[in-house]
């Protein structure tokens, strides 16, 4: 199959007064149709980095994209215009974050924030926009849409602002969609019903999910393939199965090593 | 022996006396045993952090006590309560956020010692008080010349280690650690979760550890407390929590923790 998205040779540089960090080195990865890639580090390790360079989010400056490609579509990210790069973003590719706070404008009710996303990428005209809000937020998991588009963000929970997030980035209907730690600052039960729905729309899609964590319980709850992250380069990559059973490098297998695990028997 | 005991412990905020507030603990009573770690176990909003600061006596109980050996601390005159705060430390999770950006190491780690020891005062004090600040960042696996650094200059991991250091700087019976490692990567959460371990075997150390974590939970704790909205839902040795919760809240929160073995994995099972 041919892959929606894929990352070759990429780097990425940080130059500052100093000094010039590569916080991305020579990093390759594809995600398919369908497909839930999980990209694994510890901070520092240009996982994020690596994530917003495909929709060209790292502020430059102080970051240049110093090497390398991000297909999607057939069309490098890197060197396309300002109108295509908008006209990409939330259509081909959309972003979810792990503070879903920070994301949202504290001062708009939800339901005309995600309207927007259509306005702005799409061109739709409001009532087009209005009518599309419901059921995104419907298929984002939310009961009661109507009481919750009249509501502004600090009116929600972390798990319904993140569903709102959710909502908004799939309403351009992405056919990749890139979440970075958004789990992490939810409650281990709010987390599982995240993920179930992340899962499920994945599968509904046959959108490509690459999934930004440092947590090795995620990744084995919903991942099919793994890149392990370190530095700035990928340490190893692979099938989910195989990655956890047989870890090819030491880093790695120190990952395993360090994961709590809990036994229930 | 009991070292720390709650009793009826009842927290409202807001509201007038007696009705109308909310109810952030509600009728908690517990006992934290001399030499074990004790896990508060609970989601945001469960009342683990108000608690916690109630049994530091950080804040007054709407209703019910919190006696240390022994001692009602609500009773207490300042003078005396002094006395008994030096032998409970806290370790907060956030080590950039608990330590002055603008102090050294040295006086970071020897503020309580200056706060609770007059000696330690002056140019005659400080002398002494590099030593003991050199033994307190050894005891933790830091070397002593950090002495003169600042915060900024630390990883977590590290900035976390100098907040044991501190919290240990009055030689304390009782260390709450909340949330100590939830900030950190996951392979220097397993060192300090270690470094823990290793003092409280050496210095007899007693740990009301609060977390989020279950699977951090089960490696350190020897009995846990389940919170969930304002109230102990159960308490119990550690391997028998995790083996038969007696509550369906328990038993969820349990199902929820994600299984870092993608071949037990439940979402994978379910689609497999």
């Amino acid at each position: 199959m041919k892959p929606l998205l894929s990352i070759e040779e990429l780097s990425v540089d940080f130059r500052l007064d100093t000094e010039t960090v590569h916080a991305v080195d020579r990093v390759s990865f594809a995600v398919e149709e369908g497909e839930t890639l999980a990209v694994v580090g510890e901070s520092g390790s240009g996982k994020t980095a690596t994530a917003l360079s495909v929709l060209r989010l790292n502020p430059e400056p102080p970051c240049v994209y110093s090497g390398g490609r991000v297909v999607l579509g057939g069309r490098d990210v890197l060197t396309v215009s300002e109108k295509d790069l908008r006209g990409i973003r939330g259509n081909e590719v959309a972003m979810i974050f792990q503070d879903p706070m920070s994301s949202l404008n504290p001062l708009k009710r939800v339901g005309v924030q995600i309207g927007e996303v259509l306005r702005r990428h799409q061109g739709a005209t409001r009532a087009e926009a209005r009518q599309a809000v419901l059921p995104a937020l419907r298929e984002a998991g939310i009961s009661d849409a109507e009481r919750r588009a009249g509501q502004y963000p600090h009116q929600l929970s972390g798990g319904l602002r993140q569903r709102v997030m959710i909502a908004m980035a799939l309403i351009g209907r992405p056919k990749v969609l890139i979440a970075d730690e958004p789990t992490t600052a939810l409650d281990v039960t709010v987390q599982a019903q995240i993920l179930d729905l992340l899962a499920d729309l994945g599968q509904r899609h046959g959108m490509a999910i690459v999934l930004i964590t440092h947590d090795l319980g995620v990744v084995a709850e919903v991942a099919d393939r793994v890149v392990v992250m370190n530095r700035g380069e990928v340490v190893e990559t692979g099938d989910v199965l195989e990655l956890f059973d047989h870890p090819a490098q030491e880093y790695t297998r120190a990952l395993l090593r360090a994961t709590p695990k809990l036994e229930l028997t | 022996m009991t070292l720390l005991e709650a009793r009826g412990l009842r927290k409202e905020f807001g509201g007038r006396r007696g009705h109308g507030g909310i109810v952030a603990v509600d009728d908690v009573s517990l006992a934290v045993e001399e030499g074990e770690t004790f896990a508060l176990v609970g989601e945001s909003g469960s009342g683990k952090t108000t608690l916690t600061r109630l049994l530091l006596h950080l804040m007054e109980p709407t209703a019910g006590s919190v006696l240390f050996d022994g001692e009602d601390l609500s009773g207490l005159r300042p003078a005396q309560l002094r006395k008994v705060r030096r032998q409970m430390q806290v370790v907060l999770q956030d080590p950039y956020s608990s330590m002055n950006p603008r102090m050294r190491v040295t006086d970071i780690v020897a503020e309580p010692l200056v706060t609770h020891e007059p000696a330690t005062r002056g140019h005659r004090g400080r002398a002494g008080l590099r030593d003991r600040v050199g033994e307190l960042l050894d005891a933790v696996g830091m070397p002593a010349e950090v002495q003169d650094r600042y915060p900024h200059e630390f990883s977590g991991g590290q900035r976390q280690r100098i907040s044991i250091a501190r919290a240990l700087a009055l030689n304390p019976r009782l260390v709450v650690l909340d949330e100590p490692t939830s900030a950190l990567d996951v392979s220097v959460q397993a060192q300090v979760l270690d470094l823990l371990a290793d003092l409280q075997r050496r210095l007899n150390l007693t740990y009301v550890f609060v977390s989020h974590n279950l699977a951090v939970v089960q490696q350190v704790a020897d009995r846990i407390a389940v919170m969930y909205q304002g109230k102990l839902l159960e308490v119990g040795p550690a391997a028998q929590v995790f083996r038969s919760p007696r509550h369906e809240y328990t038993r969820s929160l349990l199902d929820a923790v994600p299984n870092p073995d993608p071949r037990q994995a439940k979402r994978r099972q379910a689609v497999l």
